[in-house]
């Protein structure tokens, strides 16, 4: 089993793998993010994995291809090195018209870049987190088949292939200077399934690698830690499905956020919660397409359950697997139980309501228009608050402790009504009861100032009347309810980095009984940086946080949930969509700061000064 | 044929069908919203998506009930039971290949194999329209039924 951090991601926007430094893929599932696993090994080595690597003892790097999702592991052993590539193909909508494509693959190209290395490719296929049936069977020219429930997969290679006691398939070969290998496993649940491309395969790395360049050109950011941008805004783009513009919170489950511990969840579905962050994150890279898409799904996916909006959703808006034990596994390095489908969507989070609103006033700040239908859904969100925001509720962390009344679920209360009012009064928004929408509003505002101030503390907490604080206060300024640089929020801020500061410029989320030795927070260490960027402290505190975090990042440049404070090294769901929104709005905050531009622009134009885009 | 006939309970079997989709969507069994789909074949507008959508809607009601008129006058009868069965295949093929075959006709409508390319579209309705919710194709079967009892208890040669 190999650790979270040596690991890099692959993916095609719809599945992702991910491959660790000694050229294993030990997490794949297909054919969507929440499918049941193929490869499994990072939780269980039995549960499947695909390697390829040379036969003598190595060391080894990984990298990107630069502006690419496509992997480079480059191995050197006593003899020579060798560069194993791997990629999902990805190619535009237009050349799919030309391309026959497997609906699932994935690519592995071997090249040896100097002396000899023998290369062996072991590919043990576990499909149904290793509890489904499969066969091996050898079609000669035609590949071998392995026959899942799930589907077909094909592999096929340039070296002979064996199947060796029906359980895996395995090639090896000699290669000197200059010799090239590829390596490939499709999958189909359509007949015919489409075969590997053969030795063309290099035609559609050169496709792939076209496609990523052009999509990465998109990036519109150009303030300070670019590289580290760059490479959040690839990996949150592999994380978002395309069909229907969701975005998952990891590709993997179980994951543990305190090794050996149990709090291992499946992040494999779309949490509502990091709605708005995110698509402050897409809008503000230049990514208008996927942010939009985004808003799209956030607003018609969820109509099941609206008013009331789940904690999250599948990748179409449905509940997610129900949330379940597998004792089979064995867990990352012992972390018990493996958990599928997440019972998280039945706790009632009083926040996301100001998220989902929120991301909507930014979709309205880059020019977006709304219709008659989300103009009623987004009322309807208000008169649901304007009922409910007196409840206590799980919050955002999650616990299953019971319910709390947690300041940051009211300040979202608030941040939801405030929109919609000046959603309203700038006309996009008709038919909202003003006179009790503000009212509730400041009543809202009201109970924080009172009951969320700590003067013994001297800081916003993270209950009313609480007396421990939570690292979710800090976004009381990102989210316009209060001036980054005034007293509260600078007390606030240094209050949490007293109590809550894991060295090194991270943060813990809180310290609760609730998750015992878990690591620093992602997301939280750069919202410390971000609230210095936006005025609470000064740009060269803000720079330098930045660049120290930006520092905790694996080779390849990914993050986990959460940053070991002891080895500097990832724990969670990996890679984390959260903790890159984190890094890229901390840095898109800082780069407005630098050029003079406010920080973080909350103002909404004009109905009839807008761009025009429809919703 | 009973053209008359046709055309008054082709109308009133659609304006049913209709009803209770709309009816399901309300009730949150479903998200689909069958003029809404036809609509944005048109237009990208929302609002005017769902008007198009339903006269489409409307003449695609009176198209099919004519095949049903057709199934009716080559057995002979016209019943309430043989409706419903013709309404039952109906469903049938929509929920299964219908639905498959919609991300082809659909200009705006992602299929399932969309992708790394993201933009905003029409999510696919995957294999009996689950992607809508897991109830959708009880909704969609129950509102062909009614549409084919309809029929074949009001047509009259």
């Amino acid at each position: 089993m190999e650790e979270i951090h040596d690991h890099g991601v692959i993916g095609n926007c719809r599945s992702a793998a991910l491959v660790s430094r000694r050229g294993t893929i030990d997490w794949l599932c297909w054919p969507r993010f929440d499918s049941p696993s193929i490869f499994g090994a990072l939780l269980d080595d039995r549960a499947g994995h695909w390697s390829l690597h040379p036969t003598a003892p190595f060391s080894s790097r990984q990298r990107y291809v630069p502006g690419t999702n496509v992997l480079e592991t480059r191995f050197r052993t006593a003899g020579g090195s060798v560069v194993v590539t791997d990629f999902m193909p990805a190619v535009s909508e237009e050349e799919k018209h030309e391309l026959l494509l497997a609906e699932h693959e994935i690519l592995r190209l071997v090249r040896c870049e100097g002396g000899e290395v023998e290369i062996e490719s072991v590919l043990r296929p576990r499909p149904g987190y290793a509890q489904g049936a499969f066969r091996i069977r050898d079609a000669g020219k035609l590949g071998v088949r392995i026959h899942t429930d799930q589907g077909l997969m094909i592999a096929r290679g340039s070296v002979p292939l064996a199947i060796v006691d029906g359980e895996e398939i395995r090639g090896r070969k000699l290669l000197r200077e200059g010799d090239e290998l590829y390596f490939s496993l499709v999958f189909a649940a359509d007949a015919p399934a489409v075969l590997a491309p053969g030795e063309s395969c290099r035609k559609l790395y050169e496709h792939t690698l076209r496609f990523w360049r052009g999509w990465v050109s998109k990036l519109r950011y150009h303030g300070p830690m670019r590289e580290a941008v760059e490479r959040s805004a690839l990996a949150l783009e592999l994380l978002v499905y395309a069909p229907s513009g969701a975005v998952v919170a990891a590709p993997t489950t179980s994951l543990p956020e305190r090794v050996g511990g149990d709090l291992n969840w499946d992040y494999r579905y779309c949490w509502l919660r990091d709605a708005s962050l995110t698509v402050r994150a897409l809008f503000g890279l230049g990514f208008d397409d996927e942010a939009e898409a985004f808003v799209s799904w956030l607003l018609h996916s969820t109509r099941l359950t609206q008013p009331r909006l789940r904690v999250l959703y599948d990748v179409y808006g449905n509940a997610p697997a129900r949330e379940r034990e597998l004792d089979h596994l064995g867990g990352y390095f012992g972390s018990r139980p493996v958990r599928v489908g997440n019972a998280a969507d039945e706790q009632l989070q009083l926040d996301v309501h100001g998220e989902v609103v929120d991301a909507v006033a930014h979709f309205v700040r880059r020019g977006g228009r709304l219709d008659l239908e989300t103009e009623r859904m987004l009322v309807s969100f208000g008169d649901y608050v304007c009922r409910r925001w007196t409840e206590p509720d799980e919050g955002i962390w999650e616990p299953r402790s019971g319910r709390r009344h947690h300041t940051h679920s009211l300040v979202l209360c608030w941040v939801a009504l405030d929109n919609l009012l000046r959603l309203h009064d700038q006309g996009h928004l008709a038919g909202i009861p003003v006179e009790r929408f503000a009212r509730t509003r400041d009543r809202i505002r009201r109970e924080v100032e009172t009951r969320a101030w700590n003067p013994r503390l001297r800081a916003y907490v993270s209950e009313l009347e609480g007396e421990t604080v939570d690292a979710s206060a800090l976004l009381i300024a990102w989210y316009g309810f209060e001036p980054p640089d005034s007293e509260r929020m600078r007390l606030t801020y240094a209050r949490i980095r007293e109590e809550l500061g894991a060295g090194g410029g991270l943060l813990y989320r809180y310290r609760s009984a609730d998750s015992p030795g878990e690591a620093a927070f992602g997301i939280c260490s750069f919202w410390g940086a971000e609230y210095l960027a936006l005025g609470g402290g000064s740009v060269e505190e803000a720079q330098d946080l930045l660049e120290t975090l930006c520092g905790y990042a694996n080779e390849v440049g990914l993050f986990g949930e959460e940053i070991d404070p002891v080895r500097r090294v990832a724990a969670g769901n990996f890679p984390q969509a959260f903790t890159h929104v984190g890094l890229v709005n901390a840095a898109l905050t800082l780069s407005h700061r630098l050029r003079g531009r406010t920080p973080h622009h909350r103002g909404i134009p004009a109905a009839d000064s807008e761009g025009g885009a429809a919703s | 044929m009973n053209t008359s006939s046709w055309l008054l309970w082709g109308f009133v079997g659609t304006v049913v069908l209709t009803t209770i989709m709309a009816g399901s969507q309300g009730m949150r069994l479903t998200r689909m919203n069958i003029p809404f789909m036809l609509g944005t074949m048109f237009t990208p507008s929302r609002d005017r998506a769902k008007l198009v959508g339903f006269l489409v809607h409307l003449l695609n009601g009176w198209a099919f009930s004519l095949v049903y008129v057709a199934a009716f006058h080559a057995l002979g009868r016209a019943t309430w039971w043989l409706g419903l069965g013709i309404g039952f295949v109906h469903a049938s093929f929509v929920l299964t290949a219908g639905m498959q075959f919609l991300p082809g006709l659909h200009p705006r409508m992602a299929s399932e194999h969309h992708g790394p390319t993201v933009v905003r579209q029409l999510e696919p309705p995957g294999f009996l329209a689950l992607n809508y919710g897991v109830r959708t194709p009880v909704s969609v079967l129950i509102a062909h039924l009614a549409f084919g009892w309809i029929l074949g208890a009001g047509y009259r040669f």
